[in-house]
C-alpha cells in the first residue's frame, strides 16, 4: 500500500492546455538546493583558473570606478554632493552592477541553458532566481570595498550615513534585484523567438545606466522636470535610497518610491507568466 | 537467469503513465525567420497572399500545410515496475514522445498522466560542466535531475562506487576520458529514487563491462524495486535484454505493441518477405569488392511455397549460377541472421561449382535447418574460393538477399515458447540419457 501513497504524492498531469497563472512555486521551492548550487556554480566557473581569482570582484569594479573618478569626476567636473568621488563612484557603481547583472544574465537565460532545458525537467524558474541571487551576493562582496572606503572617509569625517536608513538595504537590493530579474526573464522569454533582443539589452542597460543616476547624484539634474523624469526610471528610486543609506546622499521620496515598486511588481509578475508560458514549448522555438 | 517469463503484460497492475491521443506538432523550415525581421517579412507576404519567404516545404506526406507531426496521435498505457522498449527508425517520434513525457516541452493535443517522479535519461551527464569536479558535478547534477543535497549526500559514496572513478572524483571532469565520464553521469542517474526512469541510448559509451552492469542495474530497477522503465535504443540487443514488452513507432504513431522479438522482427524486417523464388540477378551487392567470374542469379525453395518452413525442417532450395568464364571448384556458402542482422550460423557448400563460360546452370542443394529456432531470418548467400593465404576471395556476395522463416509447430521444445533473448536461435539436440 506504500506506493499506492506514492502514487498519489507524485502524479503529473501533462495537458497542451496552459494557464496563465500556474506558476508552481512549490515546486520551486522543492529544489531550493539546485538554486543554491547554480548560484555556487556561478561563481566557482568565473574564477576557475585564473590567477587572481576572486580578487577580480574587486579589481573589476574598482578599476571601473577610478575611470568613473578620472572621468565625471576630473575632467567633466560633477559634483558628487561633498561625497568623496571614488567612494561615491565605488558604491554606484556596485548597485548598477546588481541591476545590469540581474538583467543580462537573465536575459540569456532560456539560450544559454538551451542544451540542459531540452534533456530534463526541472523548474525553469530556478535559473533566474539563482542569477539574481548571485547579482546580490556579487554586490555583497563589492560591498566589502566600498565599506574598507567608507571607514577610511568616516575617520576622516568626510562622509556622514544615516546609519537609521541601513536597515533598508536588504529591501531595496530585493527590490532592485527582484526588477532586474523581471525585465532580464521579459527579454528572455522574448528572445526565444527573436534573437534581436539579445543584441540590444547589452547595448540598451549600457544606455539605461546614463539615465539613471550612477555616474552623477541626482540632484546634478538640479530639480525641475529632468528629474522628475529620472525618477519615473523605476531604478532611481531604489539607488538613491541605497546611496542616501550608505553615504548620507541622495534624494528619497515616499511617491516615487512607490511608483517604483508598483512597476517593479508589474514587471516581475509580468515577466514570470511571460516566462511560465514560454518555458512549455521554448525548446521547439529556441 | 528468473526473467524469462516475464513477456506477459499484468493488466492488474497499476498504471504509471497513462497517454491519450497526444500529438506533437512542429513547424516545418525555420522557426520564424529567426529575427524579427524575418518575421514581419513572412507576416507581410501572407497578407498579400503571397508564398512565405522564409519557409521550406519538405515531401512528407504527414505535412498538414507547413507543419509536421511528430507524434500523430500515441495512446499508450504502462504499467508499474514494466520495463518498456521502443524502437523505431530515425524520425518516427521516439526522442519526442519522451521529451513530451520528461515535459522538456508540451504536448501540441491530448493529455498524459505520469503516477510517480521521472528521472530522464536523454542525454547523460546534462548539466556537467568541465570546470567543476566529478563531485560538484554530482551535486548539480543530482539536483537538476531532482535529489535534494542531503539525499545526494546520503547516496555519494554508492555512486562514487558505482561510477568507478572514484581516483578522479575531485578532478574537474573536462580532463576524464568519455568513457569515465559517462560512467560518473551514469551514476548519478541510476541512483535516483525516483518510480520512472527514462532512457534514451544512454549507454553507447562506457565499456562493455559497464554496459551490462547498466543493463543489470535497470533491470533490477524494474523487476525488484518495481520501478518503470522506458528504454530507446537502436541496439536491439539491449532491448531484448532489458525489455519484457516493446512499441514500434512509425511516422507518430504506434504501429505494435506487444513481445520483444515480435516488436524486433517487424521493425527491423520490414522488409523480410518470403516468396519463392528469389531472383538475384539484379539484387543490390553494397558490401564485397568481388572478383568477374560467375554470379547468382536466383535463389528458389523447392520443400514449400516460399521460403517458410517449420521447426525441424531441411531445406530444400535450388540455387542458379551464370559463368562468365570458365571455373573450377568454386565454393557456395550462405551465413544466416537474425532478422536485426546478427549472425546465427553459417552453412558451406565446398568446391560445389564448375562450369563453362557463358553457362547459366541450376544447382539443387539441401540445407540441415533443423536446429534454427522459429523465427525469421536472413539469408547472405555467397560464391568464393579460397586463395594460397586461405582467405576467402569473393565472386558474389548478396547481403540478406534471402528471408527465410521458420514457424513453430506443435510439440517443440515441450511447447514452451523458445526465448531468443536467453536461449539463442540455435536450439542444440537434446542431451542424451547415457543410462538408456
Amino acid at each position: 500500500m506504500a506506493s499506492e501513497i506514492k502514487k498519489q504524492t507524485y502524479h503529473t498531469h501533462i495537458t497542451s492546455k496552459h494557464r496563465m497563472l500556474d506558476l508552481n512555486l512549490k515546486e520551486v521551492w522543492r529544489y531550493r538546493d539546485l538554486i543554491l548550487l547554480f548560484t555556487k556554480r556561478t561563481f566557482v566557473l568565473t574564477y576557475k583558473q585564473t590567477v587572481l581569482g576572486p580578487a577580480w570582484i574587486f579589481l573589476n569594479p574598482f578599476i571601473t570606478s577610478l575611470i568613473y573618478t578620472f572621468v565625471f569626476g576630473g575632467i567633466a567636473g560633477i559634483a558628487t554632493d561633498g561625497v568623496p568621488q571614488i567612494l561615491f563612484y565605488l558604491c554606484s557603481n556596485a548597485i548598477w552592477l546588481l541591476f545590469s547583472t540581474s538583467v543580462t544574465n537573465n536575459a540569456h537565460a532560456f539560450t544559454a541553458n538551451a542544451n540542459v532545458f531540452g534533456k530534463v525537467y526541472f523548474p525553469r524558474l530556478t535559473i533566474p532566481i539563482s542569477n539574481m541571487l548571485s547579482s546580490i551576493i556579487q554586490f555583497g562582496i563589492q560591498m566589502i570595498l566600498v565599506l574598507a572606503f567608507l571607514a577610511f572617509y568616516l575617520f576622516k569625517g568626510e562622509v556622514h550615513p544615516n546609519w537609521s536608513a541601513w536597515a533598508l538595504i536588504p529591501f531595496a537590493l530585493l527590490h532592485i534585484g527582484v526588477m532586474g530579474l523581471g525585465f532580464g526573464i521579459i527579454i528572455s522569454s522574448l528572445t526565444t523567438k527573436y534573437r534581436d533582443l539579445a543584441i540590444l539589452v547589452t547595448f540598451g542597460v549600457q544606455l539605461w545606466m546614463y539615465i539613471t543616476p550612477i555616474v552623477y547624484p541626482l540632484s546634478a539634474m538640479g530639480g525641475g522636470i529632468m528629474e522628475m523624469i529620472m525618477m519615473f526610471n523605476p531604478v532611481t528610486a531604489p539607488v538613491e535610497l541605497l546611496r542616501y543609506a550608505i553615504l548620507g546622499q541622495g534624494v528619497v521620496r515616499l511617491d516615487y518610491y512607490l511608483i517604483s515598486i508598483a512597476v517593479t511588481l508589474v514587471v516581475a509578475v509580468l515577466g514570470v507568466m511571460l516566462f511560465n508560458k514560454v518555458e512549455k514549448t521554448f525548446m521547439d522555438t529556441v | 537467469m528468473s526473467k524469462e517469463n516475464n513477456t506477459m503484460v499484468q493488466t492488474n497492475r497499476p498504471i504509471a503513465i497513462k497517454a491519450t491521443s497526444v500529438k506533437k506538432r512542429y513547424r516545418l523550415g525555420q522557426i520564424g525567420g529567426g529575427t524579427l525581421t524575418g518575421d514581419l517579412q513572412s507576416w507581410w507576404a501572407r497578407v498579400r497572399g503571397k508564398e512565405d519567404p522564409n519557409t521550406k516545404i519538405g515531401t512528407d506526406q504527414r505535412l498538414v500545410g507547413q507543419t509536421f507531426m511528430a507524434l500523430n496521435g500515441i495512446d499508450l498505457t504502462v504499467y508499474q515496475g514494466e520495463a518498456l522498449g521502443i524502437i523505431g527508425g530515425n524520425g518516427a517520434g521516439k526522442s519526442t514522445f519522451l521529451k513530451l513525457l520528461s515535459r522538456v516541452t508540451a504536448p501540441t493535443e491530448g493529455e498524459i498522466d505520469i503516477n510517480g517522479r521521472i528521472t530522464s535519461m536523454l542525454e547523460v551527464g546534462t548539466g556537467f560542466h568541465g570546470e567543476m569536479t566529478g563531485r560538484e558535478n554530482v551535486y548539480l547534477n543530482g539536483a537538476i535531475l531532482g535529489m535534494t543535497k542531503a539525499e545526494i549526500d546520503a547516496k555519494m559514496e554508492e555512486i562514487i562506487e558505482f561510477s568507478e572513478v572514484r581516483e578522479f572524483i575531485d578532478t574537474p571532469v573536462k580532463r576524464y576520458s568519455s568513457g569515465m565520464y559517462v560512467k560518473l553521469a551514469f551514476s548519478v542517474a541510476a541512483h535516483l529514487d525516483s518510480e520512472i526512469m527514462i532512457m534514451d541510448e544512454v549507454l553507447a559509451v562506457g565499456d562493455m563491462a559497464f554496459q551490462r552492469k547498466c543493463l543489470e542495474r535497470m533491470r533490477r530497477a524494474a523487476k525488484d524495486e518495481g520501478r518503470t522503465v522506458l528504454y530507446v535504443s537502436h541496439n536491439m540487443n539491449t532491448i531484448r535484454q532489458l525489455c519484457d514488452r516493446c512499441i514500434v513507432l512509425d511516422k507518430g504513431k504506434i504501429i505494435f505493441s506487444g513481445g520483444v522479438e515480435e516488436a524486433i522482427e517487424l521493425y527491423m524486417g520490414k522488409a523480410i518477405d518470403c516468396p519463392k523464388r528469389v531472383d538475384l540477378a539484379k539484387a543490390a551487392r553494397p558490401h564485397h569488392k568481388c572478383k568477374d567470374g560467375i554470379k547468382l542469379t536466383a535463389a528458389e525453395i523447392v520443400n514449400a511455397d516460399e521460403w517458410r518452413i517449420k521447426v525441424g525442417d531441411k531445406l530444400r532450395y535450388n540455387i542458379t549460377v551464370k559463368a562468365t568464364k570458365d571455373m573450377e571448384n568454386v565454393c557456395f556458402k550462405t551465413r544466416v541472421m537474425t532478422a536485426d542482422e546478427n549472425s546465427v550460423s553459417l552453412f558451406l557448400a565446398p568446391n560445389l561449382i564448375t562450369c563453362k563460360a557463358g553457362e547459366e546452370i541450376e544447382i539443387p542443394l539441401e540445407a540441415d535447418t533443423s536446429q534454427l529456432v522459429p523465427g525469421k531470418y536472413l539469408l547472405t548467400p555467397a560464391l568464393y574460393d579460397i586463395n594460397e593465404f586461405g582467405e576467402m576471395m569473393f565472386f558474389d556476395h548478396v547481403h540478406a538477399s534471402i528471408g527465410l522463416e521458420v514457424e513453430t509447430k506443435l510439440g517443440f521444445c515441450s511447447n514452451m515458447k523458445w526465448d531468443q533473448r536467453w536461449w539463442g536461435n540455435i536450439k542444440l539436440p537434446d542431451i542424451v540419457d547415457l543410462r538408456k
